[in-house]
């Protein structure tokens, strides 16, 4: 977990920062490339797993109606989701997925937070393995809730075929297919996946470029620091996308089951 | 996709758009164990407090609506009471005014009759007592007036006088010319 800092330290860091930098060597066995049963990635989903769970199950052991300020905290992540996203999106009906999307909204928020928290500082969501699987599961989600609630021949006809012209269905049709059924889940996937990769790069070429300059030649110093100056606020740049891509996943998949669920176009 | 693999391919052993299959393993293993803690065990049940509050609130306010119809009950029948109870108060005011009058007069009369009796007895032992002092004097006058006219004419005239009735007509002259 802390090569990065130890190669950094030894001033042997390659610049440019490469895709190799994402595939860090296994934890468990240790230092072993390619291995990525146990590594630091996996060992951040599994933190950050565990704390949701904690967190949770600890400020809502005992419940009150009058709320602790633990209490109202979770609360409050839940009641935003809930009011905010699925209520906003969908409807009445939205309280149904409210608990789904509030676990969907902490998983992504914690795991894109690692990309800035100290001896972290890579988010696994920049591995495009973890926002696939949200992304899959949305996707199955509202095929599964629009066929269910219109049944199958009446979802995709409605899916498929826009209120338009008939001459105009021809192409129509295969845009709509092409766009609900194909792109929807890439773009999902991709959206955050791209977002933490490119913010993790951004931060390796502040950080790395610093390095760089100041190994090849001692009078760019104050460029350097000029070059980590920048890092500390693309981190700060970095919060805020964190937690709008947190966002913004969980209203994309309200918004595709609200479209789903949706009886007129 | 090919062409993202053939463009990384000369750089690099990996494809950052290519999902390590271990890695989706246990992303899905985890999100589903997050997923399952979450909505089993806190989700619903925060959804119940919600409710709770929500009905712990309206109950509330019920509970208020209800508290607040009774004081509203209880007003109006303590304002019935209190008008009746002033009715009830003039109503005993005037009875007893009424009766002070009744009794005021029953004194009044019973004062007039017993001042009338006292006159009345009064009158009555005056008109027995004169009748008497009359009685008396009468057969006074008659001694005294015979032993006079006995001592005038010097003889004894009181058994002729007795025996005639003189000073007995004379006396009932007498009244009968004071009476007219």
């Amino acid at each position: 977990m802390f090569g990065q800092a130890n190669v950094l330290a030894a001033g042997q860091a390659a610049f440019p920062p490469s895709v190799d930098d994402f595939y860090l060597p296994a934890i468990v066995p240790w230092g072993v490339e390619n291995a990525p049963w146990f590594t630091k990635f996996t060992l951040m989903i599994w933190v950050a797993v565990g704390f949701l769970i904690i967190f949770f199950l600890a400020t809502y052991r005992n419940p009150k109606l009058v709320p602790t300020k633990k209490q109202w905290f979770a609360e409050s992540i839940y009641g935003f989701v809930r009011n905010n996203i699925s209520v906003d999106m969908i409807g009445h009906q939205g309280v149904r997925f409210a608990p789904y999307f509030t676990t969907l909204f902490c998983f992504v928020l914690v795991t894109n937070a690692f990309a800035i928290i100290p001896l972290f500082q890579i988010s696994p969501n920049s591995h495009i393995a973890f926002p696939a699987i949200l992304a899959v599961i949305s996707y199955v989600l509202f095929n599964y809730i629009g066929i269910r609630h219109h049944g199958f021949g009446k979802y995709f006809k409605h899916a498929l075929i826009p209120p338009a012209p008939w001459y105009i269905l021809p192409l129509l049709i295969p845009i709509e297919a092409f766009s609900t059924f194909i792109i929807r889940p890439f773009s999902l996937a991709v959206r955050l996946f791209a977002n933490m990769f490119a913010g993790h790069m951004l931060l390796l070429v502040f950080t790395l470029g610093g390095f760089a300059m100041l190994n090849a030649n001692a009078w760019l110093a104050p460029i350097s620091v000029v070059s980590w100056v920048m890092t500390v606020a693309l981190t700060l740049l970095e919060a805020l996308v964190i937690v709008l891509q947190a966002y913004v996943f969980t209203v994309l998949s309200a918004s595709y089951i609200q479209g789903a669920l949706a009886e007129e176009h | 996709m090919l062409f993202l693999l053939a463009a990384e391919g000369g750089e690099s052993d990996h494809n950052p758009i290519i999902p390590i299959w271990q890695e989706i393993v246990v992303g899905t293993v985890a999100f589903a164990v997050l997923c399952f803690v979450l909505m089993k065990f806190v989700f619903p049940r925060m959804e119940q407090t919600f409710q709770a509050r929500v009905d712990a609130i309206e109950g509330g306010i019920k509970r208020a609506e209800a508290a607040q119809a009774e004081a509203n009950q209880l007003l109006e029948q303590y304002r019935a009471q209190l008008a009746e109870a002033r009715t009830d108060a003039a109503k005993i005011r005037d009875d007893a005014r009424a009766d002070a009058e009744g009794i005021r007069q029953d004194i009044l009369a019973k004062a007039r009759e017993e001042s009338d009796r006292v006159i009345q007895a009064g009158k009555d032992a005056l008109a027995a007592e004169r009748a008497t002092i009359v009685r008396e004097l009468r057969a006074e006058v008659g001694t005294i007036a015979v032993d006079l006219a006995s001592k005038i004419v010097g003889e004894s005239l009181a058994d002729e006088a007795r025996r005639k009735g003189t000073v007995d007509r004379f006396l009932s002259g007498l009244e009968s010319t004071g009476a007219r």
